[in-house]
């Protein structure tokens, strides 16, 4: 109940104090416990500077320069913005409606190399309605239709890391990583069985590989024809050379092993995507240092894939050493991936490993922690003030920065209220805001 | 003189034929109308004892709050509720202090059984696609009680449930309201008394199921209305003919026709109306066919634009069963916010929070807990015993149960969660939980957590436990 208070003095502050103003040339919150997510771990009282859209100084001895807009985050929490790590963000609008939807294709001119980057809405309004709740970047992935169609393949493309804070410059990393389908979905777009995917893939990159070792041969037309196009396999080229992970949406333990093996025969960076029986072969993942991406509640057995599904997978996988990050699997709720981190908490996993599995895991998976993923001098400010626990469900943001840019708490859904908070008045609704 | 059992049960057969005394004098059969109940519940409370729950903080499911509150359960119902309660002798006492007590939650809106986990073509029982109106379908004829959701729900402190045909018809067919027990049989899981309801369907999906995928109707809006307008004006017919018959204004007897019975229970009030419906428009629409034709609604669903229209709403004395925050997977669920059921609430509605997902009715308190806050913050005050009605005094309202269950109040049914935490933080968990007194799941003791014969030895290759 404090915090709820303190949030509206924060706001009237901001309000008053930055009117308009996107970019706050140094920005200081002071008096927060800092989740720093690297090795300067959790900070209590502590402060955080930014300047230009970095973190310039985070911990309990920061200097305070003059003209900088003050915060005052006592009482609250301060994390890395959140990541999900396998989203749809500006590649599908209203889920029915196929014409806002460009995440999956049915064309088989195209696999690997069927890339998103350039058909991103940042305008997309699932955007403002989670990033004031606190989702900063994700990556957004090929996804496959749940009932797939003729022409689908089992590797679905690439994908590319956007941050949610402008829309300018808001791709992070494009195409980095590839995206396939295993097990029933798999077997479903490659001709019924889950034999045929695994022979696609390994027929696929075994051409990738003589395309490698044999590009003026191929230039010249002298080499044996392919099934694949030229496109596709500079893409499996890139997974071979470790360039990109691979990432598998798979869920039975002995698909997980069969993803194992594959990577392990082709030297390829594998991520599991799903891995609802993931637990089951924890060891091996984590030898093989293979890391997941899960959603924890899931923990009913949906299909003959996932039989083992259970609310305790992340704490076992991290018990046994494997990274975990989170996706709902549902980007127009990204918001509630906080939600079920807690879940996964009060099922028995770590608490700062929850914050990792929001935050700088995703972000070591796809290659972006460089600038994003803790709090530290030099990284980009992506910054969020909650009023308490973040993995509450009862907390919220009060504010959020995404490259430094202070993120107006404005959505469709927060207009709609605004709008229908109150009924009755002389005119109609539409005549509001 | 007639002893006490023989008046009831000659008044029972009397209410049952709904025919008054001396109707059939003509020496054929008497004239009855068709057996209402030919399923009927089989279920028996599990054993009980007296028990007092001491020292928890008690939301009661009505809007009241006790601290450090007691509660007195004896013969499966709650016997006394208050503070410093006396043990009565031989009683069993729990402590709960630190914990907190609350009715057990009550779904409106579930498909376990009727899609039960694996969800494979052959489980997919929830839909009757047939044809857009299919009023002759009774949901429990497609329940699976083996569907490991219903423990998982239990995990999560839901005791009752409405279990609902999906919504690509017009008018689905019949639900059933289950105690959410293990049981062989979906019988054993019916709740004793409880009236059926009545799937309708707004909106799209009707829409898209019969017009965009096979060009039959409804293929638009006003076709959706005209359906369910040519099934009423069937239905009131029937029903006449049939009034007429019972009560000898007519001889013909009318023949039975499953579909326009069921419809017929919802004129005669028997049967209560549960109308998936996104659109605050379309609910305006669904409100006016009620009036013609002489129903009422007991609760639109989903009702995503509940919020635009509360006030109607609230004078028809309609529930909405609403989610927290699903928006934006097809336009008519365009519109979400997050403060939609405290909206409904405030206008003086009765809002429910109610799942449509195995994986949400799991954590229907976590899902009223984002409302709460998102209310709070927003400047709609709300506190957390006031939302307790969501989850448990206002669907138990709605599928007409409230009699029965709901609230923690004398007489009723101590149908209990016993949390150990606040309900509304995302670490608590259900600890105990007792359907009519009786312990039906309890976290710390393996032994009383129910699992689905379909679970047994598939993650457990070697015969190992779990």
């Amino acid at each position: 109940m404090r915090a709820r208070k303190n949030y509206f003095a924060a706001s009237l502050l901001l309000c008053s104090v930055l009117p308009g103003v996107a970019y706050a040339e140094a920005l200081i919150i002071t008096g927060a416990r800092i989740h720093t997510m690297s090795d300067q771990g959790t900070l209590s009282d502590a402060t955080v500077l930014v300047e230009n859209g970095r973190i310039v100084a985070v911990g309990n001895n920061v200097d305070i320069p003059d003209g900088a807009t003050l915060i005052d985050g006592s009482g609250r929490v301060v994390t890395p913005g959140f990541f999900d790590a396998y989203s749809y963000f500006g590649v599908a609008e209203i889920s029915l409606i196929e014409q806002t939807v460009d995440v999956f294709q049915s064309d088989d001119r195209f696999t690997a190399s069927f890339e998103l980057g350039d058909v991103i809405n940042p305008r997309s309004t699932l955007i403002p309605i989670n990033r004031i709740e606190g989702v900063t970047r994700a990556m957004v992935a090929p996804h496959s239709r749940s009932t797939p169609e003729p022409g689908a393949s089992p590797i679905t493309g690439l994908g590319t890391v956007i941050h949610l804070g402008s829309t300018e410059n808001f791709i992070v990393a494009r195409n980095s990583a590839l995206f396939v389908e295993l097990g029933e979905t798999g077997a479903a777009l490659s001709g019924g069985s889950r034999a045929n995917t695994l022979l696609l893939l390994r027929e696929a990159l075994q051409d990738a590989r003589d395309l490698a070792a044999n590009r003026s041969q191929y230039d010249q037309g002298a080499r044996r024809p392919y099934r694949l196009g030229r496109l596709d396999l500079e893409v499996l080229i890139s997974a071979l050379n470790g360039q990109i992970p691979l990432v598998a949406s798979v869920h039975r333990a002995s698909d997980i092993e069969a993803a194992l093996r594959l990577a392990d025969e082709f030297g390829i960076r594998l991520i599991i995507n799903g891995g609802a029986e993931a637990w089951v072969v924890a060891e091996k993942l984590s030898l093989a240092q293979v890391p997941v991406i899960l959603d924890p509640l899931n923990n009913l057995p949906r299909s003959f894939e996932s039989l083992g599904s259970t609310l305790e997978n992340s704490a076992r996988l991290e018990a046994a050493g494997v990274t975990v990050a989170f996706s709902s699997g549902n980007s127009h709720n990204s918001r509630n991936m906080k939600q079920a981190a807690g879940v996964a908490v009060a099922n028995g996993l770590d608490y700062e490993a929850a914050l990792k599995g929001l935050t700088i895991n995703p972000a070591r998976m796809y290659g972006v922690d460089e600038k994003y993923g803790t709090i530290a001098p030099g990284m980009d400010a992506d910054l969020v003030v909650w009023s308490g626990d973040p993995l509450e469900v009862t907390t919220f943001a009060d504010m959020v920065l995404i490259k430094g840019r202070l993120i107006p708490m404005v959505s469709r859904s927060t207009l709609l209220f605004e709008r229908y908070k109150e009924l009755g008045g002389e005119l109609p609704p539409a005549y509001r805001n | 003189m007639m002893n006490k059992t023989t008046l009831i049960i000659t008044l029972l057969v009397l209410l049952t034929a709904c025919s008054p005394p001396g109707g059939s004098g003509r020496g054929d059969d008497p004239r009855v109308a068709p057996n209402p109940d030919p399923f009927p519940s089989t279920y028996r409370p599990l054993p009980s004892e007296t028990m007092l729950i001491r020292g928890a903080t008690i939301f009661t499911g009505d809007g009241g709050r006790i601290d450090d509150g007691d509660l007195l359960v004896r013969d499966g119902k709650i016997a006394e509720l208050g503070q410093n309660l006396v043990l009565p002798d031989g009683a069993m006492e729990i402590d709960a202090s630190g914990k907190w007590l609350t009715p057990g939650i009550i779904d409106t809106h579930s498909h376990l059984g009727v899609y039960a986990s694996p969800g494979v073509a052959a489980q997919s029982d929830g839909n009757e696609a047939t044809a857009p109106v299919t009023a002759e379908v009774w949901a429990e004829h497609s329940v699976n009680p083996k569907d490991p959701g219903f423990a998982a729900a239990l995990a999560g402190g839901v005791t009752s449930m409405q279990i609902l045909p999906g919504s690509a018809n017009l008018i689905g067919g019949r639900s059933v309201t289950v105690k959410n027990v293990p049981s062989r049989t979906t019988q054993g899981m019916k709740f004793p008394g409880a009236p059926y309801g009545l799937k309708m369907a707004c909106g799209e999906n009707p829409k898209r199921v019969y017009g965009a995928e096979r060009q039959l109707a409804p293929s638009t809006g006003m076709g959706n209305v005209a359906g369910y307008r040519a099934a009423w004006i069937e239905a009131s017919a029937y029903n006449e003919a049939w009034q007429d018959y019972l009560s000898d204004k007519s001889d013909e007897k009318p023949v039975r026709d499953l579909k326009l019975e069921t419809l017929a229970g919802v004129l005669n009030g028997e049967i209560l109306v549960h109308n998936h419906c996104y659109r605050a428009d379309e609910m305006a629409t669904m409100i006016d066919i009620a009036k013609e034709f002489g129903y009422s609604i007991a609760s639109f669903h989903h009702a995503v634009e509940a919020y635009k229209v509360a006030d109607l709403l609230a004078e028809n004395n309609i529930c909405a069963s609403m989610w927290a925050d699903w928006w934006g997977f097809k336009i008519e669920a365009y519109d979400g916010v997050r403060e939609n059921i405290a909206l409904v609430d405030k206008a003086g509605g009765c809002a429910i929070v109610h799942s449509d997902s195995s994986s949400g009715i799991q954590r229907l308190n976590q899902e009223a807990a984002k409302v709460i806050a998102a209310a709070n913050r927003n400047g709609i005050p709300v506190l957390e015993e006031q939302a307790m009605r969501w989850l448990t005094e206002n669907p138990a309202k709605a599928l007409g149960i409230d009699d029965q269950t709901g609230t923690l109040a004398a007489g009723k049914n101590a149908d209990l969660v016993i949390w150990d935490g606040n309900p509304f933080s995302v670490y608590s968990h259900a600890e105990n939980v007792f359907v009519d007194g009786a312990l039906v799941y309890d976290r710390n003791d393996p032994a009383r957590q129910p699992r689905s014969d379909f679970l047994l030895g598939i993650m457990e290759i070697d015969g190992e436990i779990r």
